[in-house]
């Protein structure tokens, strides 16, 4: 039996298995319990199989405090890096579920994969508004048919959202999920609308641009994007009700629901998104999925870019620059859309499955 | 470039060495940043001599999880009350009554405006660890371990401006006529230099990291211990202060150890690598001979039993068997089990005679009996008819897969300090010395002649660290005025 040396050092294994080692040894110090949910979770099983493993991985927020607070961290032979190790763990599982495969990996990794689809994106859209422009029109529509904007959207709303399920359902069937009841969804709606797991237990924020110090500064920002988002996307949804139900096309007055959920919403999503970049370039690469940091950074300034022309564009109304600045917008949204499942987008439907199963595990 | 970085390592130096700094600061764990804290909210100006390089700051503090705690009534996350006496009576039982009775009494009472403070100054607690819920009246957990809290006080420290050089070892303490003036110092990548001040305050540890000063005091068989916290408690400044005749206190034979996992690496395995496994299992040593009575108590109780134990058997060592039945009762481990479905071969896994220790296991299951099994709780199911006699929790090894463990002794700290009194202040030859304090570990043997009680280690060094500190803080601003009159 070995006694002179530990068996607890890293190997050259898969990253689930990198995860595992670290886990375990997270299993018998357990002094990290209070920073997330990622803590308790692991202290409820002994045993970790590869399903657990991916679990774990979609509940870490990446908050670091359990970096900084780990007395185990490189140069020590117990190597520990939970933040990163799971950060990895997290998106091998989600390469692994994207459907179709082949396109996670790119999207994921490079930022320059993003951006090349970006200008795909506007390029199609600026085609279409050149080659189908509309006789006639008001306002928008007087750049491009609504006919146009809903055969291209339609797909490219429906199609990503169906990949997405696809996604999520090898997700749950990994990690051994059961039938969800009402109640698990509002534990874990509860923990996401105020992203407790960013909170480092004591609702001093996570440590991830100032070293071992708390700051709520990215946790406010994320928050910014989500609910940023969120308005964007109730915004046009309202619009789209208006125009089929009440029949009441676009343009609509700033007192009208989806300026008054956009607006903000724009604001929201692009200050917020710029925030999250700036802050990234200030975080510790490694304690992330560094292999992911560009395609991460391309996917926060894509999101701050949409925002922004969706506000420019309404800045605009009525003037020449429309004709520039839809396209311009339709593009991102688009591209955005397309790559949701593929990019960093796909987070937060794991990370709001991972709260639901967790939500399960605990009753 | 290289010119440029070694220019200003040598102006950071000058900015060092060109000044006389209030209060000197030997050591980063807790008493010392205790220390520089309260010596800096004097308004002193404080530098820290912190031996270790920065990713290994903070010694033994950054590996312990709670602090022990008197409280009238609910205190932050502390519920009910542990008063005063009750305390001192815990300390008593561990110690055999090794211990001062005033100092203690000073250390327990201090303690509960302690946790307001440590609050204050960035320390977050949180309910008792899952694992540990007997400690939850009477010791408070820190949110992330002490290495958050030790992160927390360098924060405030550098909010406070005080200096913090690592990977700077204190090497002598220039005392001349009972009044300290300046320290030798190594800083990495420059040469040796001398840092002067007004006060000094000493807290870099014990001794336990220097392994051919255990092995002079204990014995050979020190070699073989595994030191659970920082290799950079080396005792270097103990043993100056105790060469140029500073009085001491603890037995300098001794140190407290526990039996840990004996995978653990030679330093710094820190908490994961106790093992809690012993209750419910067997323990041979290398000849596969049971020595002990494996189900004398709860284990928290018996942790430092066997920490002696082990280190009194052949080559330190011993082995612990379970089998199936039990191989979910305790805390996981860090280091998975040696397993296999046949006694003789965990034995032979684990390099033991596997027939002695079918013997031996065939003995102790034939003198198990029948009787109710309680894991938590002392359930008195005893072996009849075997020595030594296993009283509670003896169930015969019988269902496979058999697990087995390794056992060494794991040392915590060692005994051997500085005598101090009530403010701290250290004596050289009964006379006090005009302007030198020691807080933490350095002095614990004052307090904790022998034993251990958990959580007690951060409690004299918060309470003496503090104490030090403003002690230090009032002798540098005296020593200004004395100076100038
Ligand atoms: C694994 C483990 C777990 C523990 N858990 C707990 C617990 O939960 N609760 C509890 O109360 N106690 C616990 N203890 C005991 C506790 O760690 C100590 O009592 C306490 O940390 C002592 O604090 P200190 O500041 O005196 O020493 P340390 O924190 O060890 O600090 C000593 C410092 O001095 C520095 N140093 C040493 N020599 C020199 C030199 N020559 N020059 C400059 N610097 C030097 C070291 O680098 C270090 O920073 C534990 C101990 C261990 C090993
Ligand atoms: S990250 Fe480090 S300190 Fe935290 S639970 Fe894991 S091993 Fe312990
Ligand atoms: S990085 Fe934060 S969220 Fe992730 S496991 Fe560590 S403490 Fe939990």
């Amino acid at each position: 039996m070995p006694l002179d040396h530990t068996t607890q050092t890293p190997a050259a294994t898969s990253q689930t298995d990198e995860a595992r080692r670290q886990i375990e040894i997270c299993n018998a110090c357990r002094y990290c319990e209070g920073y997330c949910s990622v803590f308790p979770a692991i202290t409820r099983q002994r045993a970790f199989a590869d399903g657990d493993i991916t679990q774990l991985a979609n509940l870490c927020h990446n908050c670091r405090g359990c970096y900084y607070a780990c007395q185990y961290t490189e140069p020590h032979e117990f190597a520990i890096n939970l933040p990163k190790a799971l950060a990895e763990a997290r998106a091998d599982s989600w390469e692994r579920f994207a459907w179709p495969g082949f396109l996670a990996g790119p999207f994921h990794r490079s930022g320059v994969a993003i951006a090349v689809a970006l200008i795909v994106g506007l390029a199609a859209l600026f085609w279409a508004a050149q080659a189908l422009k509309p006789a006639g029109g008001e306002g928008f529509y007087a750049v491009m048919s609504h006919t146009i904007m809903v055969s291209i959207f339609t797909p490219a709303f429906l199609l990503p959202l169906l990949a997405i399920f696809v996604g999520l359902r090898a997700y749950w069937r990994e990690v051994g999920g059961q039938p969800v009841s009402l109640a698990h969804l509002k534990a874990a709606f509860a923990d996401a609308v105020k992203l407790k797991n960013l909170s480092g237990g004591a609702a001093e924020g996570c440590n991830f641009e100032k070293g071992d110090r708390f700051t709520n500064v990215r946790r406010w920002h994320h928050q910014a994007v989500m609910y940023g988002f969120l308005l964007c996307f109730a915004s046009t949804g309202s619009a789209t009700l208006m125009h089929y139900l009440l029949d009441m096309p676009a343009p609509y007055g700033l007192f009208s629901l989806p300026k008054l959920l956009g607006i903000p919403g724009g604001l929201l999503l692009t200050l917020g998104g710029l925030g999250m970049a700036v802050l990234k370039t200030r975080g510790e690469k490694d304690l992330g999925a560094p292999a992911l940091w560009g395609g991460e950074m391309a996917f926060v300034l894509l999101l701050s870019f949409t925002g922004a022309s969706g506000l420019a564009l309404y800045a605009a109304t009525g003037t020449a620059a429309v004709s520039v600045l839809l396209p311009l917008h339709l593009g991102a949204v688009l591209t955005f859309f397309l790559l949701a499942p593929y990019s960093k987008m796909v987070h937060g439907f794991y990370r709001l499955a991972a709260l639901v199963r967790d939500a399960q595990q605990k009753s | 470039m290289l010119g440029r970085t070694a220019r200003r390592r040598r102006e950071a130096l000058s900015e060092i060495t060109d000044k006389v700094w209030d209060v000197v600061v030997v050591g980063g764990g807790n008493a010392a940043l205790c220390a520089a804290i309260e010596a800096a909210e004097a308004g002193c100006r404080v530098i820290i001599l912190e031996g270790a390089p920065k990713t290994y700051r903070g010694g033994n503090s950054r590996h312990t999880r709670n602090f022990r705690c008197m409280h009238q009534g609910p205190l932050s996350v502390l519920t009910d009350s542990y008063e005063e006496d009750e305390y001192f009576n815990d300390l008593l039982l561990v110690t055999k009554g090794n211990t001062d009775e005033d100092l203690a009494r000073l250390a327990i009472r201090t303690s509960e405006s302690c946790l307001p403070w440590m609050e204050a100054h960035g320390v977050r607690f949180q309910p008792s660890l899952s694992g540990t819920l007997s400690l939850g009246r009477t010791n408070a957990f820190f949110l992330g371990g002490g290495k958050a809290l030790v992160n927390a006080y360098y924060n405030t420290a550098a909010d406070l401006g005080v200096e913090v050089v690592y990977e700077a070892q204190v090497k002598h303490v220039e005392i001349e006529g009972g009044r300290f003036q300046a320290v030798a110092v190594e800083i990495a990548g420059a040469a040796p230099c001398r840092v002067e001040g007004r006060t000094i305050v000493l807290a870099s540890g014990g001794f336990q990291g220097d392994i051919d000063w255990l092995a002079r005091a204990w014995g050979p068989a020190a070699r073989n211990f595994l030191i659970r916290g920082t290799p950079y408690n080396r005792g270097v400044v103990l043993k100056d202060m105790l060469d140029q005749g500073a009085d001491t206190v603890g037995d300098p034979t001794q140190c407290h150890a526990v039996a840990i996992d004996g995978r653990a690496p030679k330093f710094d395995g820190g908490i994961v690598t106790r093992l809690d496994c012993v209750p419910f299992s067997v323990v041979v040593n290398k000849d596969g001979e049971r020595f002990y009575d494996e189900g004398e108590d709860v284990w928290p109780k018996r942790y430092a039993i066997w920490g002696r134990l082990v280190a009194a058997q052949p080559d330190q060592v011993a082995y612990s068997i379970i089998d199936a039945k039990s191989s979910t009762l305790f805390m996981p481990s860090v280091f998975p089990a040696v397993q296999s479905d046949t006694l003789e071969g965990l034995a032979e896994q684990m390099g033991l005679p596997a027939a002695k220790v079918r013997e031996t296991v065939d003995a102790f299951n034939a003198a198990c009996r029948e009787g109710d099994f309680h894991p938590t709780e002392l359930d008195g199911l005893a072996t009849d008819g075997v020595e030594p006699r296993k009283t509670n929790w003896a169930r015969p090894i019988t269902e496979p897969p058999f697990y087995g463990y390794s056992l060494r002794p794991g040392v915590t700290f060692t005994y051997l300090g500085l005598k101090v009194d009530a403010t701290a202040r250290v004596t050289m030859e009964g006379q006090k010395l005009k302007n030198v304090w020691a807080a933490g570990e350095i002095m614990a043997g004052s307090i904790l002649g022998e034993g251990y009680l958990a959580g007690f280690g951060m409690t004299i060094g918060t309470v003496f660290g503090r104490i030090a500190g403003q002690e230090a803080a009032k002798g540098a601003t005296r020593g200004v005025n004395s100076n100038a009159a």
